[in-house]
């Protein structure tokens, strides 16, 4: 543990890091973000769950700084009454958590087709990156939109909602699976005929074993490189089936949910509502966005940005 | 060149022929076509009856052969909410999404090409800096988002522009179909916020391939050999480098185009705009399943012939493609 510590330290990704003050900061904040969505029960003053201790007469109540503004509620409150700090946090964690469960189911179908692609060559490749070739030439959004649609009237909207996590996981995650495929299966490709991989064939290991133990560790850089880009993508599709009213329901609203709510009120001048989350919610996929590009700057020297 | 077109078009086919059978398992397993006919109060006999008259009953192989039949004769199903063909449904809501994405794209082409150009000429200077720094961002906007602020600073609080619906329309054929808000000044200012949200997430990345290839076309032997001959800077950037640079602009932009019709979708909730975004989510609230699968059918088509078109124009341009075949 203390030698790779000491490795780790020694690399040159930690080296660039230290000289990238762009990457710094949005480590920071995005450290922040997830201590904040991680512990949102702790942190957050209300519990906007928790309807015995919401008012609906303290509903638009503006934030703290305004006169009509109340010192209880920092950044006012929501049209339920609820208060909008807490909200916003409870939401970040319903979105990075629906984030990192569809990127992570993305990511298993994605590495399956593509690497099995990858390896095995031939008709299995040309069904499967067909497959995904197909798929790809449609806007994920719009996969996503449409698998939103059928589920919710397949399930009915009472318990679509009740499902909705879950069901967003899978959602997003089928939407968007044909960008890992694609990035593994060229790295496989760039991968298979090298040495150690002839050398594993010829120690007798079998195909499965030479794919996982071997092969996939070596094209995990790009799984990296696209896993940031991908969870703020993921974040993003959440935030506009949800606007869309395809997504996470009001009583347990997600970032999006909570603008779609905020949306309603804004022509009355009750701006609070949409802008704080909308806010959090950019400077959340700004981050990582950044992240994601000095990462495959670092990662991928012969890339650099013009 | 003629094997090419052949073998894109029969990708095609088979694109479509997929989508087809996708849209038409997800009629046949939640749609029912019985309530689509004749509503809720038929007795569950009569529903039996009619169900077997429409040969709802027949083997899913011989359905969906029919319902081919009907789709390559124009038939789409009936709307359960409009009581027209659901292809009649779309067609009248296409030419308002339509001048949405037309005016979008003039918006990206006026303004990416200028920033794109200037941001490669002059990448150390502080306009350029600022230009950059605000795509990042850009990119990192929702569309909704974008929509929702706009709406907030120019229609709610400054008064400038309205917020919703599209305004006075002119009707351009005189039978009532094609409504455009581009010959009224009201049907203009009620387009400028719409184009410009829907613009907005095209606008950062046309800015960046413009910058990049043209950056790179400027270090190019044949652009040193312009600035040898002394010709003017203009000429050298705007039609030695600039011209160069076109090929795979033009290229990304035609597909662009065609996502930009997903997004459309969100932009059209926002503003209230009455196209086909706004029809398919009300679609989605009022279970109309053939009206959402007939806009499946649709809009795969047209993707699927803008991607085609696309790729055998670039073969026309790019020899090289049609020998490797795309992969």
């Amino acid at each position: 543990m203390k030698a790779s510590l000491k490795r780790f330290k020694a690399s040159y990704f930690f080296y660039s890091f230290k000289r990238d003050k762009v990457a710094m900061v949005s480590f920071i904040i995005l450290v922040i973000f997830l201590l904040l969505s991680l512990g949102a029960p702790l942190i957050s003053p209300y519990n906007p769950y928790d309807s015995a201790s919401i008012d609906i007469m303290n509903s638009e109540i503006p934030p703290a700084w305004y006169e009509e503004g109340s010192s209880q509620f920092l950044l006012g409150t929501d049209n339920m009454g609820r208060d909008l700090l807490s909200t916003m946090f409870y939401g970040l964690r319903i979105s990075v958590m629906i984030g990192l469960g569809a990127v992570f189911l993305q990511a298993f179908i994605g590495i399956s087709v593509g690497l099995t692609a990858g390896y095995m060559g031939g008709k299995v490749d040309a069904v499967l990156m067909r497959m995904a070739d197909i798929q790809f030439s449609f806007p994920y959004l719009m996969v996503a939109i449409f698998i939103s649609a059928v589920f919710q009237i397949l399930f009915g909207i009472g318990s679509y909602e009740q499902l909705a996590v879950p069901l967003l996981v899978v959602i997003i995650g089928l939407s968007e699976w044909p960008v890992y495929a694609r990035t593994i299966r060229a790295s496989v490709m760039g991968e298979k005929n090298k040495e150690y991989v002839e050398a594993a064939r010829v120690i007798g290991l079998s195909r499965p074993v030479i794919m996982v133990r071997h092969v996939l560790p070596n094209t995990l850089t790009s799984v990296m490189v696209i896993s940031t880009i991908q969870v703020a993508n993921a974040v993003m599709s959440e935030a506009a089936l949800s606007f869309l009213g395809l997504g996470m329901p009001v009583t347990m609203p997600s970032l999006g949910s909570l603008i779609k709510s905020g949306f309603e009120y804004i022509f009355s001048g009750i701006w609070w509502i949409t802008i704080f989350p909308g806010v959090f919610l950019i400077l959340f996929v700004l981050v990582i966005n950044l992240l994601g590009d000095w990462m495959r700057d670092v990662l991928n020297p012969k890339l650099y940005k013009g | 060149m003629f094997a090419f077109i052949v073998r894109r078009i029969t990708q095609a086919i088979f694109v479509m022929l997929i989508i087809s059978m996708v849209g038409f398992a997800i009629k046949n397993k939640i749609g029912d076509p019985v309530r689509d006919l004749v509503g809720e109060r038929v007795t569950p006999e009569e529903r039996a009856q009619i169900r077997d008259r429409l040969g709802l009953n027949d083997p899913f192989a011989a359905q969906y052969i029919r319902f081919l039949k009907n789709v390559t004769k124009g038939d789409l199903g009936q709307s359960f909410f409009y009581k027209k063909p659901a292809l009649d449904v779309i067609v009248g809501k296409a030419p308002a999404t339509l001048e949405l994405v037309f005016g979008a794209a003039l918006i990206i082409i006026l303004i990416s090409m200028p920033l794109g150009i200037y941001t490669a000429l002059k990448p150390q200077s502080t306009l350029s800096r600022f230009i950059m720094g605000f795509s990042t961002l850009g990119v990192s906007m929702p569309v909704f988002l974008t929509a929702i602020m706009l709406i907030y600073i120019f229609g709610v609080n400054l008064h400038w522009l309205p917020s919703y619906g599209r305004g006075d329309t002119v009707d351009l054929f005189g039978n009532g179909w094609w409504q455009t808000g581009f010959l009224t000044l009201d049907g203009l200012e009620h387009l400028i916020l719409p184009c410009v949200s829907l613009a907005s997430i095209m606008l950062p990345l046309f800015i960046r391939l413009i910058r990049s290839e043209m950056m790179e076309v400027l270090e190019t032997e044949y652009i040193k050999y312009a600035w040898a001959k002394g010709l003017s800077p203009m000429r050298i950037w705007l039609v030695h480098a600039f011209k160069n640079t076109l090929l795979p602009v033009v290229t990304v932009f035609g597909v662009q185009i065609g996502i930009m019709f997903a997004f459309t979708i969100l932009t059209e909730t926002v503003f209230q705009w009455q196209g086909m975004g706004y029809m398919f989510l009300e679609a989605v609230e009022r279970s109309d399943i053939s009206l959402l699968i007939a806009y499946l059918i649709v809009v795969g088509s047209v993707f699927v012939m803008v991607n085609t078109l696309v790729d055998i124009l670039y073969g026309f341009i790019n020899p090289t493609v049609r020998i490797a075949g795309r992969k």
